[in-house]
């Protein structure tokens, strides 16, 4: 087992806008970036599986440029309203740290 | 080569930054100070009420070192989304700090006011006249929308803060900007092309934070006609490539695509330097302007009022069966409450299990509860005050008091920390537009004030 949480710099999720997730996984360098991408795990549909939406409502972005990928995508209800439980967003990123990346 | 020298004192105006940090800053020559005065981000009831998220305390504690400051040099200071949310009595809160400040420092100067508050006959006649369009999930704006919002904004962009500088204005306050707007408008008006302005102003937007160790404090960036450079103030930071990179993935929906009011910033071909250890230079950014300038609206609407109360259990038994006690719970609130007059429809109630799903809810990937206590939020919105206290109350007392089989605590199931146990919150507001307007121009929206203090 790999798991993001021994592979990444960073594993956050914030808001993008009071109705959006958006979740970013940051690794040391490119040579790993590259690594991680060509496992194939890190895609839209990891982000539809762990977080309950549809694979078309995720924005999912490599960003090579920042040894980064990104997913963006809907909030489960948007921030503020009766029945949120993160205003921020800042703690929705626990799903993704156990995820295993076969190196 | 020409350049524009842009100093922003932190992410918000009110989260502090050490004095130290402006003095360095302003020693490496400036031509601007700003700051970002709001954010979305802690959510609807900042633009609702129309308070501020950051206290006046600590705002009117920014605002003196950056009014000194920016007199003593010289140089602009521009703040945009004031008071947090950028609405009316946001902007004038800000702008009262600042005449007192002044009166008090023996300081004068022009100011410009810039209004982002949006009154509800020009947005229902946007409506009329087709300018509105639906952004994401919220349905086409119609005219119950806008009457239902309690306050509109709409979200300028640079132009009307250049317009400001063209008069004139040595301090320019803002009301609901893009972030990036008042650090573009200045590098803009120092003839610098819109990429590089726009760039600069996504990093200055947030202070220090593309630099590293991440805190709230002053960052320093240079624009030429091809690029941007930055440096943060305090030696105890840096920024490098890829600090300043992954900046892009801040708070936005795609790293390499910022949608602005009249445009396109395209991050996806930059390339970053390091200039030394701690300084970063940035070009290949791109800007295409959008074929029409537009412009988006931010809106809050009261949906009711909040009465909250917090207690936990240490009781394994209870923790046990806790969905089927939860729901018992629930079942009794709703029989008694209406029974004094509150039915169903007319509040929600909200058990949230911290040590359970009380961060995830229904996105949670871990069903077994692992630890040994558990944290309750009893949360009730009601259509009055009077109506989510009695519905409160009514569930604090069935957390303590209901039975369940097995039971050894007989004398009562939670532990409440506090006496008063339920506290009123005030009224809760959701976000209620999110959608884009094309004005008449992109000053149109946005009447500036001037007056000397």
């Amino acid at each position: 087992m790999t798991r993001i949480r021994d592979l990444a710099e960073v594993c956050k999720s914030k808001n993008a806008g009071p109705f959006d997730l958006t979740i970013d996984v940051v690794f040391r360098d490119r040579a790993l970036f590259d690594r991680v991408q060509a496992t194939g795990v890190l895609g839209p549909a990891l982000f539809a599986r762990l977080y309950g939406v549809e694979e078309s409502s995720v924005l999912f972005t490599p960003y090579p440029a920042g040894c980064a990928f990104k997913a963006t995508l809907p909030r489960l209800v948007p921030a503020g309203v009766v029945g949120d439980t993160d205003v921020y967003g800042a703690q929705q990123h626990a799903p993704l740290l156990d995820v295993d990346i076969p190196l | 080569m020409r350049e524009m020298r842009l100093l922003s004192t932190s992410g918000i105006l009110g989260y502090g930054f050490p004095e130290e940090s402006l003095k360095a800053g302003l020693a490496r020559g400036v031509d601007m100070i700003g700051v970002d005065g709001g954010s979305s981000d802690p959510g609807p009831y900042y633009l609702g009420s129309g308070t501020p998220f950051a206290s006046p305390m600590a705002i009117r504690r920014d605002l003196r070192l950056m009014l000194r400051a920016a007199l003593a040099a010289r140089v602009p200071l521009v703040i945009g989304t004031c008071g947090g949310a950028g609405g009316e009595p946001h902007l004038a809160l800000v702008a009262q700090m600042v005449r007192e400040i002044a009166r008090e420092e023996g300081l004068h100067f022009k100011l410009a006011l810039i209004h982002a508050e949006q009154d509800k006959a020009t947005i229902k006649r946007h409506i009329a006249e087709g300018r509105v369009r639906r952004l994401g999930q919220l349905p086409e704006l119609d005219e119950a929308m806008v009457d239902r919002a309690e306050r509109i904004v709409g979200m300028m962009g640079p132009e009307p803060y250049m317009r400001a500088l063209d008069a004139g204005a040595q301090v320019v306050l803002g009301g609901r900007s893009s972030d990036p707007a008042p650090f573009a408008a200045v590098a803009m008006r120092g003839q610098m092309p819109p990429a590089p302005a726009w760039y600069a102003g996504k990093m200055l937007e947030c202070g220090a934070t593309p630099s590293i160790p991440k805190g709230h404090d002053c960052l320093h960036v240079t624009i030429d006609e091809e690029g941007v450079t930055c440096e943060p103030t305090n030696p105890a930071r840096r920024c490098t490539p890829l600090s300043i990179a992954n900046h892009s993935l801040h708070e936005n929906s795609s790293p390499i695509h910022h949608v602005e009011p009249g445009g396109l910033l395209d991050t996806s071909e930059c390339r970053f330097e390091a200039l030394s250890d701690r300084r970063v230079r940035i070009t290949g950014m791109r800007w295409t302007p959008a074929e029409r300038y537009t412009v988006k609206l931010e809106a809050a609407e009261p949906v009711g009022h909040r009465a909250i109360s917090i207690c936990g259990t240490r009781d394994p038994l209870l923790i046990g069966r806790i969905d089927t006690f939860l729901d018992e719970v629930r079942g009794a609130v709703r029989t008694k409450a209406a029974d004094f007059g509150v039915p169903p429809e007319d509040y929600s109630l909200i058990i949230r299990s911290y040590g359970h799903d009380g961060v995830m809810a229904e996105r949670e990937p871990v069903h077994e509860i692992r630890g040994h206590e558990l944290g309750f939020l009893i949360d009730v919105v009601a259509r009055t005050p009077e109506q989510a206290g009695a519905v409160l109350a009514m569930a604090r007392t069935n957390m303590l008091h209901t039975d369940f089989p097995g039971r050894l605590c007989r004398e009562g199931n939670m532990a409440f920390p506090f006496s008063p146990s339920d506290i009123p919150v005030g009224t809760v507001y959701r976000f209620s537009m999110q959608h884009v307007t094309q004005p008449d121009d992109p000053c149109a929206m946005f009447p500036i004030e001037y007056e000397t203090v």
